[in-house]
C-alpha cells in the first residue's frame, strides 16, 4: 500500500513550514536516509530524509509552497510492486496524531543542514491532546499610554522585537555588547540574536564556552569596569550555575561599595516552561529574582513591551533580570514604529479595563488571564487585566487602584506557588486595600511539583484558563 | 620558603608545554626601591596590627582577615604595576587597598563601620572598593573575584586601554570551579589579566596538601595553555620582578599568566582562628627567617641606605598615620540611618 510522506515537525512545537525544495522527482528511487526535500521554518532550513525505501509516486505539495501544516501529506512513496495507480489507496500515515515529532518518524524526519538546528520552541505550547489553542496572530493587547495615538504599528514577533531592541541599543552605545552561548555564529539558540554578529562583529557579539558561572562573572566584571553587557542565558534554568555572581556580585556591589560602582547590565533569556522539556528546563524564575534588592526584574508578555523594556533595561544603570519565554518568542504582536521606543521599567499596563474583578499577571501568565477574561466577559463578568511587565520594582499602586475599584483580585503565574509573586501581591493588597476587598485574594500558580515530562501531567502542572475562570467566579460569588 | 622558591626553575623546566615560563631573578633594588618597599610593607603591617587591636576592643565586628606576613606580595606587585592597572581580590584585602593607594583612614573607618569608610560603612572588611584607585574589591565569596577580574580584563581588551587586571586569590580559591571557567575564557580571548595566586599554605585551616591534588599552583593553568611560575612571595624583589614579567606578558597581548606567590600568613585565618592546625615553631621559623620586612630592613642597613635612626623615623611616621586612622575610625560617626536605603539602585 503506498505510504504518505508527511510534512514533518522539526521542533517539538513547530506547526508549519515552507516546502523550499524537492530534491527528488516523481519516479525516483529512494532509500532510507536519502535527502528528499528541504523545509524552511522561520529560523532554519532543514533537510527531510526518507525513512523508508521505495519510489516517489507522486509529489502532492509543490516546491515553494508556504505554510504547509505539520502532518500534511507532501508526497506518496510507492513500495515494491506498486504503481502510481495504487495512489489513493494510501495507508494511513504513521505520523504522530499529536502534531509532534513522531518517534517512528512517519515518512520524513528532519536534520539540520545549516548548523542552525532547532533548539527553539518557538511556536505555541502543544497541549496534551494535541490541539493547539487558536491564537490570534496579533492579539489585542490593550492600549498603552506610552505609545502616542496614531503611531503606525508593525506586526513583529517577540523574538524580532528583542533582537531589534539589542541592535538599536548597540548602534547607539559602543559599550553595549552581548555575550552568551551560541549568540554569535549560531545566531542564538533561540535565534534571538539573529543577525547581530553580521552587523556588530565578534568583538561585540561574543560566543562563550558553556560556562554559565564563569561568563556571568566575566559579564559582571566587565560591567563593573564600565561596559554594558547583555548576558544571554540560553535559558535561565542554566543561570542557576551563575546565580552567585548575579546576586552576590551584580546585585550587591553598588550597596557594598557605598554607591561607587555597580553592574549596569542585563541578564536575559528564556524562563519558565517551554513544551515537554521537563523539570530541569522548565522553571520560572520571576519570584526567585524578585526577592533580591539591587536587581530589577522584567518579564514582558507582548513584543512591544519586550522591545521597549529591553531597551530600557540596557540603558538602566542597574543589573536587570530580563525574563523571556520560549513559547512567546514566536508570537506576533503589534510593535509601534518609532525611532526610539523605550518603555518605563516599573510600570504596569492595564491590558483590559473592567469593574468586577482584577486579574494581575505577567509574561506568559497573561495568556491565561486574557482568555479567561474573554470567557468571563461572555458570562457578564468584566475583568480588569493588569500586565505587571516589571516584577521588581513592582507597580503596586496600579494594582491597588484597580482592586479598590473591583474589590476582587486573582493573580496568575506559571511559577511555583509558595512565596510566589502572587503571594507578595496578596500580602500587599490585604495591607493596603483591606477595606476594599469583597473576597479573599486567590493566587493561581503552577502546581507545587517539579515539571513532569508526560504531556498530560505537564498540562496538569501548569495553570489553565479554567482555573482562572473558576477563581474569578469564586471571588465574584458568581458560581 | 627560600628552598621552595629555589626549586622554581627546575619545576618550570620539567614542563613540556609552552605554558612554562621561567621565574625571573629578583629585581635589583635601588635605595629608593628598598625604602619604598620598607615603608609600604610596614604600613600594611602596622595597619593590620592596629586592626587586630581594634577588633579585640570591639570596634571592628564580623570577620576580619589580616594580611600580616604576606605584605611583600601586594607591595612588589604594585611596584611593578602601571597607572591604570586594576586590582581585585578576595576578603583578605586590607593590604591590597593600602598598596593600591587607598587612604588608611577610609579603610580603617570601613572596618569600624563608620560613615567615612570607603563604602560608607555598608561594606565592611571584606567589601571595599575604590573606583578612583582602580580597586575593584574586596569580595567575600571565595573565587568570585577570579571571574570578575577576568571580566575587568575583558573590558580592558574591549576598550584597548592598555591596562592589566591583577586578580588575586588564594590557594583555597584556586580549587573553585569558576576559576577554571575564567582561565579558559581568559586564555581563549587573550585577556590582559595576571592571576596572582597567594599561596599562604592554608585555606582557612586546611593545608594545601590536604586540599589540593596538584600543589604547584603555577601549573593550574596548564590545561588552558596559561603559563605560570612560582615566586618567593616573601621577597619583595622577587615579587616585583615576577610582576614586571607577568604584567608585560599580559599587556603585550599574550593573554593571561599565573604567578604563584609562595607566602605565609602569621595570624589565623580570621580573628577567631587559634590556628591549631600548625605548630608555633612553623610560624616562628617563618617570622625569624623569611619575614619580608626584616629582609628589606637588613639589606637597607647592610648597604647603608639608611641607619637605624632613619628607619625609626619611617616607623614613627607610619605609626602616626595608622594611629590617626584608628582615631578617625573610632570617632567618625556611624552612617546615618537614612543610608540604609541608599545605594541599592542607581
Amino acid at each position: 500500500m503506498p505510504v504518505d510522506i508527511l510534512m514533518p515537525a522539526l521542533s517539538p512545537t513547530m506547526e508549519e513550514g515552507n516546502l523550499a525544495k524537492w530534491l527528488v522527482k516523481e519516479g525516483d528511487n529512494v532509500s532510507s536516509g536519502d535527502v528528499i526535500a528541504e523545509i524552511e521554518t522561520d529560523k532554519a532550513t532543514m533537510e527531510v530524509e526518507a525513512v523508508d525505501e521505495g519510489v516517489i509516486g507522486k509529489i502532492l505539495i509543490d516546491e515553494g509552497a508556504e505554510g504547509v501544516k505539520v502532518n500534511t501529506p507532501i508526497a506518496v512513496l510507492l513500495q515494491e510492486g506498486e504503481s502510481a495507480d495504487d495512489i489513493g489507496k494510501s495507508a494511513p500515515p504513521s505520523g504522530d496524531p499529536h502534531g509532534e515529532r513522531s518517534a517512528d518518524g512517519a515518512a520524513g524526519e528532519g536534520t539540520a543542514t545549516d548548523g542552525n538546528a532547532v533548539e527553539d520552541m518557538d511556536a505555541r505550547r502543544v497541549p496534551a491532546e494535541g490541539k493547539v489553542h487558536p491564537e490570534p496572530s496579533a492579539p489585542d493587547v490593550g492600549s498603552d499610554p506610552d505609545i502616542p495615538d496614531g503611531t503606525e504599528m508593525v506586526p513583529t514577533t517577540v523574538r524580532e522585537a528583542l533582537r531589534d531592541a539589542m541592535a538599536e541599543e548597540m548602534r547607539a552605545d559602543e559599550t553595549v555588547f552581548v555575550m552568551g552561548e551560541e549568540v554569535a555564529e549560531y545566531q542564538g539558540a533561540y535565534k534571538v540574536t539573529q543577525g547581530l554578529l553580521d552587523e556588530f562583529g565578534p568583538k561585540r557579539v561574543v560566543d562563550t564556552p558553556i560556562t554559565e558561572h564563569g561568563f556571568a562573572g566575566v559579564g559582571v566584571g566587565a560591567a563593573m569596569s564600565g561596559l554594558r553587557p547583555i548576558v544571554e542565558f540560553m535559558t535561565f534554568n542554566f543561570a542557576m550555575q551563575a546565580i552567585d555572581q548575579i546576586i552576590n556580585s551584580a546585585a550587591k556591589t553598588l550597596y557594598m561599595s557605598g554607591g561607587q560602582m555597580g553592574a549596569p547590565m542585563v541578564f536575559r533569556g528564556a524562563s519558565g516552561a517551554a513544551a515537554r522539556v521537563a523539570a530541569q528546563h522548565s522553571q520560572d524564575y520571576a519570584a526567585w529574582y524578585s526577592h533580591v534588592p539591587g536587581l530589577k526584574v522584567v518579564m514582558p508578555y507582548t513584543a512591544a513591551d519586550a522591545k521597549g523594556l529591553l531597551k530600557a533595561a540596557i540603558r538602566d544603570p542597574n543589573p536587570v533580570i530580563f525574563l523571556e519565554n520560549e513559547i512567546l518568542y514566536g508570537q506576533t504582536f503589534d510593535v509601534p514604529k518609532l525611532d526610539d521606543f523605550v518603555l518605563p521599567i516599573g510600570k504596569a499596563r492595564i491590558h483590559r479595563s473592567g469593574s468586577d474583578c482584577t486579574i494581575v499577571s505577567f509574561g506568559i501568565g497573561m495568556t491565561y488571564a486574557i482568555k479567561a477574561a474573554e470567557e468571563l466577559a461572555g458570562a457578564g463578568i468584566e475583568c480588569e487585566v493588569i500586565d505587571l511587565r516589571t516584577i521588581r520594582p513592582m507597580d503596586l499602586p496600579t494594582v491597588i487602584e484597580s482592586v479598590k475599584k473591583t474589590g476582587r483580585l486573582v493573580t496568575v503565574e506559571e511559577g511555583f506557588p509558595q512565596s510566589s509573586v502572587g503571594d507578595f501581591i496578596a500580602n500587599r493588597v490585604q495591607r493596603e486595600a483591606f477595606d476594599y476587598l469583597d473576597a479573599p485574594v486567590v493566587t493561581i500558580a503552577g502546581k507545587d511539583v517539579p515539571m513532569p515530562y508526560a504531556a498530560n501531567l505537564e498540562k496538569l502542572a501548569l495553570p489553565n484558563v479554567g482555573e482562572v475562570v473558576d477563581a474569578v467566579k469564586t471571588v465574584t460569588y458568581a458560581s | 620558603m627560600a628552598t621552595r622558591a629555589k626549586k622554581t626553575p627546575a619545576a618550570s623546566a620539567r614542563g613540556k608545554t609552552s605554558s612554562t615560563i621561567k621565574a625571573p631573578k629578583p629585581a635589583e633594588f635601588s635605595k629608593d626601591d628598598e625604602l619604598l618597599a620598607y615603608r609600604e610593607m610596614l604600613m600594611i603591617r602596622r595597619f593590620e596590627e592596629k586592626a587586630g587591636q581594634l577588633y579585640g576592643m570591639g570596634f571592628i565586628g564580623g570577620f576580619c582577615h589580616l594580611y600580616i606576613g604576606q605584605e611583600a606580595v601586594v607591595t612588589g606587585m604594585q611596584m611593578a604595576a602601571k597607572e591604570g592597572d586594576q586590582v581585585i581580590t578576595g576578603y583578605r584585602d586590607h593590604g591590597h587597598m593600602l598598596a593600591a593607594g587607598m587612604e588608611s583612614r577610609g579603610v580603617m573607618a570601613e572596618l569600624t563601620g563608620r560613615q567615612g569608610g570607603y563604602s560608607k560603612g555598608k561594606g565592611g572588611s571584606m567589601h571595599m572598593f575604590s573606583k578612583e584607585k582602580n580597586f575593584y574589591g574586596g569580595h567575600g565569596i571565595v573565587g568570585a573575584q577570579v571571574s570578575l577580574g577576568t571580566g575587568i580584563a575583558f573590558g580592558n581588551k574591549y576598550r584597548e586601554n592598555g591596562a592589566v587586571t591583577m586578580t588575586y586569590f588564594g590557594d583555597g580559591a584556586a580549587n573553585q570551579g569558576q576559576v577554571y571557567e575564567s582561565f579558559n575564557m581568559a586564555s581563549l580571548w587573550k585577556l590582559p589579566v595576571v592571576y596572582v595566586i597567594e599561596n599562604n599554605r592554608y585555606a582557612m585551616g586546611t593545608s594545601v596538601s590536604r586540599a589540593s591534588a596538584e600543589t604547584d599552583f603555577s601549573h593550574r593553568g596548564t590545561s588552558f595553555l596559561i603559563p605560570g611560575f612560582q615566586v618567593d612571595g616573601m621577597d619583595v624583589r622577587a615579587v616585583k620582578a615576577a610582576g614586571e614579567l607577568a604584567l608585560e606578558h599580559a599587556r603585550s597581548g599574550k593573554g593571561p599568566i599565573i604567578v604563584e606567590m609562595q607566602t605565609y600568613r602569621y595570624r589565623g585565618h580570621s580573628m577567631s582562628d587559634p590556628a591549631k592546625y600548625r605548630s608555633k615553631d612553623e610560624v616562628q621559623k617563618m617570622r625569624s627567617e623569611h619575614d619580608p620586612i626584616e629582609q628589606v630592613k637588613a639589606r637597607i642597613l647592610e648597604k647603608g641606605y639608611a641607619d637605624e635612626a632613619e628607619l625609626k623615623a619611617i616607623d614613627k611616621e607610619v605609626r602616626d598615620i595608622v594611629s590617626d586612622a584608628a582615631e578617625f575610625a573610632q570617632t567618625d560617626p556611624e552612617p546615618d540611618a537614612s543610608e540604609l536605603y541608599t545605594d541599592i539602585l542607581h
